[in-house]
Order: structure tokens, then C-alpha cells, then sequence
């Protein structure tokens, strides 16, 4: 017997549920284009630097890092990024402090400010600070030389240049999280008796953590992989001021491809551990 | 229990062995952002233990003046506008040391700490002297939550309650440090209207038994009506009219305060509407002072012609929407059901309107008059 649910049950349901559909062809070719640009743009590059650096062997690719100047490279990188991260850090909580708690005059600016690293070459940024501390003939270079500090040319530049590089990162990212969440709880936690630094410590910067992390791996991943503004602060001396992304050029240009890509897969994997923190990173803060 | 953070010091005073003290004062409190102004001249006094509502629509000051009595906000510098509680000024003293409770309208719970924490924040907040052991603590924590009946919840987080476990989580955190007064901003404004009702009568009788000095913000009058000892009628960045919600109702001070609290009809040329009538003052009726006959019997200045065009029933009182024949002045009017039946109300029928009651406000005074024989009984 035929319930009776069945006499209202449609005999035509629409064969797409959405209430946008594009025809098929459409779809399709759209869906390709998509997979194409990934495929020749990321997908084969990646694939590439691997493959290149794993062209010689096991044995060729370890060799790489016996080499006294990609140690140097590594260990530049490294110190560089240590600097600048927590520098930055601080700068994008205070920044971004300032910007959602209070009003003050020049508030617009100075969020505009904080982008100008985004819209300036890096190239740029880099002759920035060669005008300024250059020894021979920056405004405040000659000084700084007298004093026995080189800047340009050593690792005080290299991280003056990458600073500017990356000061948005961490800025950008809690700009707009702290301004979604508002003051209430701050509020609720002064009433409560909580001191200021109480109320940053226990409500604030629990309520970004995430943000925050997140600007901090960018942050990060710009720091070692930044090539244009590093390039022109440190002369790229091997052993010396040569950080990663330039001693893999170097090495390029000496035709030596597979210390390059070895050193070139590295950054490529710093990269990839930044994309899978940052899923991991968004999957927590949602949930 | 240590002593100090009992409950029970609340109780300890009954209210009827005290002369009347005022918990809470406001005096001359001017408050502007840039050009405009939120607050003017404001002052304001709550007697101890009392239970007020600051009733307004937004941007009626209502808010800005709780923030400014909690210390989330200032006065003026340059104004002489003052805050006293108890007697003593606090207009200097920052939020944290005014002793007050504070709730939000969204709760403004930390997100990530459990109900247990955000209870404790407080206590955990004094100074290491006067802050009590983590046994007091965790005891004070367990008899707030029983206090707003959420016994049980103490290791869940806020994302896994309802909107009124929140709200009273929030109570329960702003009870914790025993404040002097309880501030509440718009307290069940972010709720559905049955959990609303609830927490409203919950809020008014457990009121009753802390007897804290409570004073909450709200833009809905059948909340205020229902809930507060006193209303303070606020627009326009002044308080309209403060008094008993039944004294604010029946006598309503301004056409704002009448039009405000409850429905009203407004009526504004002459109400016969006959030829030649001059328009004269406002004229306001209540729905429930508007009496409907067959058609053909108004007989008086105050009657006049109208045609049904909606009947809704709930309860013994139907509630018909009219309009009136000639100027199309639509009102409403609030029928017995019997009524209703009697007079074979139908939409498109044509009746005759008489008021029992209306209000004036000539030049700014106020006129309240019954009807009888067809003129105003003052």
C-alpha cells in the first residue's frame, strides 16, 4: 500500500540544488582553467625544485650542506628572522592596540602607514636605508661608521631592511580581529578590578592568540624569504652578508644547480610547514 | 567562608530600619561627543536597595549615562557634573575601585575561559592582600552559580551555553566581588522574547532577595513597566520624567512620554472634524479608552465616524485597527470580544467612535480628562 506521503512526493526535482547554475560547458571550462594555472604555475615549479635538488642523489643533495657558506647563508637567515619576528610582533600589538582602542588624531594615517611596505618595491625599501646609513655617503652613515657600527654591508642593514619589510604582517592580521571583538570584555575585566596589564595578559591577547600566531608565521616565512630589499642593504658577500634566498642565487648563477634547489627546497618547505600551520590555525580559531 | 564575601551582607540590612538613603547619584552630568550631545545636565538619584530602568530609545543618553556612573566613561571635563555613591564621590575613581557590577548587553563573558573562571576573574583580580584563598574562591564560585540556578555548569565555556545561561553567567561575575550597585545594559536585549519574559521576572524577584542597589537600561517600556521599582524616562539627552512605572503611565509629563510607554492614537486636527474646526492641541487616547458604538450615535465634539479595516482576537480583547472617515487618520482601538460580537464588527463596516479618556498637552501642559456628555471633564 502507498503511504501516503507518496501522493505529495514531486515527480520532477530539479537536477541542481543550487540556485545558481551555470551551464555545463561554462563550468567546465572555468573548473580547467583554474586546474591549469595551479598545474603550470604551482604545482610543476614545486615539483621542480624538488626534483632538481634530488637530480644527483641523496649523497649530492646532503653535500650542500658541508658547504661552509650555505651554513653561513642558513645561519644569517636564521638570525635575521629571530630579530625581526619578535620586533615586528610587538610592533603590530602596539600598533594595532593603538588603532582599535583609541581615537587620536593621525589614526587614519598611520593605519595607511603601516601599509606602505605592501605598496613599496622592495628595492626601494633596501636604497631607503642605503641613503641613510650608507658609510661614505648616507645622512647618518658617517656617524654611525665613527662610532665603529657599520650597517650597510653587515647584518645591522639586513635586518633594518627586512623589519621594513615585514612590519604590516602581524599589524594587518589583528587590526581587523581586534576590531570585530570590541572593547566589552576589556571593559568587563576593568570593572571586575583587573589592572590594564591584567586585562592585556588575561583577556586581550587570549582573544587574538590565533591572529597573532598567524601573523608571526607570515611574518616569519617573509623574513627568511625575503630577496629585493636584502640584496641591495648587504652587498652579498658569501660567508658573510649572504642569506639564503642570495646565496641561492649565487650558486644559480655559478651553474651550481644543485646546491641551489637543495638550498632552494628548504625554503620551499618552510613555505609548505606555513600554509599547513595556518590551515591548522584557522581550523582552531573557528572551532 | 571568609565573611566579606558572604551574600548574606546584603541581607543584613532590612531596607525598613534605615532612613531612605540614596546608593547612587548622578548631579549635572554633561556629556558630548564632539558636536553632539548625549547628555545634558542629567542628574539623578537611586534610593538603596531600589530596583530603577532608564527607559529611552537609542540614542537617548540612557547608555552613556550607566557607562558614566560604572567609570567606563567620564562626564565632561570642565562640567561640574559629579558621581556619588553612598555619599562619597567617586566621580575621579577609575571602574575597578567604584565597586560596581556591570552587564552587558552581549554578555562580554571571556571566550575562553570556562563559566568557573569567569566567575573567579574578579576575586582573582584583588590585590594579594585582600584576595581570598583558591578554597573561598572556588566556594563563592559554586554558591553564585546556585544563586543563578546554573549549578553544574562550572567547566563549560561560553560558546556552549544559551543566550540566558549567559546573561546570567555575567550576573553571576559582576555579583562575584559583592558590589555595591548592579549595572545592567540592556540586559535581555540580545535575547528571544520567551527567554526574555523569564529572565525578566527571574531578574526581579532574585533582585528582591540581594537587595543590591540595581539600575538597568533598556529601550522596551513593557520591560521597564514590568520590572522596575522606578522608571527614568529618558530623550534627547535628558530625562523627560522619573517616577513609579503606574505614576509614569497614567501620568505621562510630555507627548514624548505618552507616545513612548504603551500605544497610543494621536489625533490632531479638531476631532469632530467638522467644517470650520480649527486644529487644535494633540489629542492622545489609549486604545483601551476608545469606544466603539453603531453607527449614528456620535452625538459629541469628542465622537466621530471611523471604518473597521482589520480585526485581530487574542484573549477577552480584540484589537481593531480604524480609520478615520474624512481624514483617513488611522488608529486603533482594544474591544471586549463580547463587544466585538454585539456590534457585528466586520472590515469595511463604518461605527461610531466614542473616547472615554484623552490627554492634552497644551503649551506644554498636562491636561488628563474623562469625556462626559460630550465634553472634557477636567
Amino acid at each position: 500500500m502507498p503511504s501516503i506521503i507518496s501522493r505529495f512526493r514531486t515527480d520532477k526535482v530539479p537536477k541542481t540544488q543550487s540556485a545558481i547554475s551555470e551551464p555545463r560547458w561554462m563550468r567546465y571550462t572555468l573548473m580547467g582553467l583554474a586546474a591549469g594555472f595551479l598545474l603550470f604555475f604551482l604545482l610543476i615549479p614545486l615539483f621542480s625544485v624538488f626534483f632538481e635538488a634530488f637530480r644527483r642523489g641523496i649523497p649530492a643533495f646532503i653535500a650542500t650542506f658541508e658547504d661552509e657558506n650555505a651554513l653561513a647563508a642558513i645561519r644569517l637567515t636564521l638570525t635575521v628572522a629571530l630579530i625581526c619576528v619578535p620586533v615586528t610582533t610587538v610592533f603590530g600589538l602596539a600598533a594595532a592596540w593603538a588603532i582599535t582602542k583609541f581615537s587620536f588624531r593621525g589614526k587614519s594615517l598611520l593605519t595607511t602607514v603601516i601599509d606602505l611596505p605592501f605598496a613599496v618595491s622592495p628595492v626601494i625599501a633596501g636604497l631607503i636605508f642605503v641613503l641613510i646609513f650608507s658609510g661614505t655617503h648616507g645622512w647618518l652613515g658617517p656617524w654611525f661608521e665613527s662610532q665603529g657600527i657599520r650597517v650597510i654591508f653587515a647584518l645591522p642593514g639586513i635586518v633594518l631592511a627586512t623589519m621594513f619589510i615585514t612590519l604590516p604582517f602581524v599589524a594587518r592580521e589583528l587590526i581587523p580581529l581586534m576590531q570585530s571583538q570590541g572593547r566589552d570584555e576589556e571593559y568587563a575585566a576593568l570593572t571586575l578590578g583587573a589592572s590594564g596589564w591584567r586585562t592585556f595578559l588575561r583577556v586581550t591577547l587570549p582573544n587574538v592568540k590565533w591572529g597573532l600566531f598567524y601573523g608571526l608565521i607570515l611574518c616569519n616565512a617573509r623574513a627568511m624569504g625575503e630577496f629585493g630589499a636584502v640584496a641591495v642593504v648587504s652587498g652579498n658577500i658569501k660567508g658573510m652578508t649572504s642569506t639564503m634566498p642570495l646565496y641561492i642565487e649565487t650558486l644559480y648563477f655559478e651553474y651550481a644547480t644543485v646546491p641551489a634547489f637543495a638550498l632552494s627546497s628548504i625554503l620551499t618547505l618552510l613555505a609548505l610547514l606555513t600554509l599547513v600551520l595556518k590551515n591548522i590555525i584557522e581550523w582552531k580559531a573557528g572551532g | 567562608m571568609p565573611q566579606p564575601y558572604s551574600l548574606n551582607t546584603y541581607s543584613l540590612q532590612p531596607k525598613y530600619l534605615q532612613p531612605l538613603q540614596m546608593s547612587i547619584q548622578a548631579i549635572h552630568i554633561r556629556k558630548t561627543f564632539g558636536n553632539y550631545t548625549a547628555l545634558e545636565d542629567v542628574s539623578l538619584e537611586v534610593p538603596d536597595g531600589k530596583l530603577v530602568s532608564l527607559l529611552g530609545p537609542s540614542g537617548s543618553g540612557k547608555t552613556t549615562l550607566l557607562r558614566i556612573l560604572a567609570g567606563l566613561d567620564f562626564a565632561d571635563p570642565g562640567s561640574n557634573g559629579k558621581v556619588l555613591f553612598h555619599g562619597e564621590d567617586v566621580t575621579a575613581t577609575q571602574a575597578g575601585k567604584r565597586g560596581v557590577g556591570f552587564v552587558f548587553q552581549h554578555y562580554a563573558l571571556f571566550k575562553h575561559m570556562t563559566v568557573a573562571d569567569n566567575i573567579a576573574f574578579g576575586l582573582r583580580s584583588m590585590k594579594r592582600s585582600e584576595r581570598p584563598d583558591k578554597a573561598a574562591i572556588h566556594a563563592r564560585v559554586n554558591e553564585l552559580l546556585q544563586l543563578v540556578q546554573l549549578d553544574g555548569l562550572q567547566k563549560r565555556y561560553p560558546s556552549e551555553l544559551s543566550g540566558g545561561q549567559r546573561q546570567r553567567v555575567a550576573l553571576a561575575r559582576a555579583l562575584a566581588v559583592n558590589p555595591k550597585v548592579l549595572l545592567l545594559d540592556e540586559p535581555f536585549g540580545a535575547l528571544d522574547a520567551k527567554v526574555r519574559k523569564d529572565l525578566r521576572r527571574w531578574l526581579r524577584t532574585f533582585q528582591e532577595e540581594i537587595k543590591v542597589t540595581t539600575i538597568f537600561v533598556t529601550h522596551d517600556q513593557e520591560e521597564a513597566l514590568e520590572l522596575a521599582d522606578e522608571v527614568v524616562v529618558m530623550n534627547n539627552a535628558k530625562i523627560e520624567q522619573k517616577g513609579p512605572p503606574q505614576q509614569v503611565y497614567d501620568r505621562p509629563v510630555s507627548p514624548f512620554v505618552i507616545e513612548f510607554l504603551g500605544n497610543v492614537n494621536r489625533f490632531t486636527a479638531g476631532v469632530s472634524g467638522k467644517a470650520g474646526d480649527k486644529p487644535k492641541d494633540v489629542l492622545y487616547v489609549r486604545p483601551h479608552d476608545v469606544e466603539l458604538e453603531p453607527e449614528g450615535s456620535e452625538t459629541h465634539e469628542y465622537s466621530l465616524k471611523a471604518k473597521v479595516q482589520h480585526i485581530f482576537s487574542a484573549g477577552n480583547y480584540g484589537r481593531v485597527r480604524l480609520e478615520r472617515v474624512g481624514t483617513h487618520e488611522p488608529f486603533e482601538a482594544e474591544v471586549p470580544r463580547e463587544r466585538l460580537r454585539e456590534l457585528e464588527l466586520a472590515p469595511g463596516k463604518v461605527v461610531s467612535v466614542v473616547f472615554r479618556h484623552v490627554r492634552l498637552f497644551p503649551k506644554g501642559e498636562f491636561l488628563e480628562a474623562d469625556i462626559k456628555d460630550g465634553k472634557l471633564a477636567v
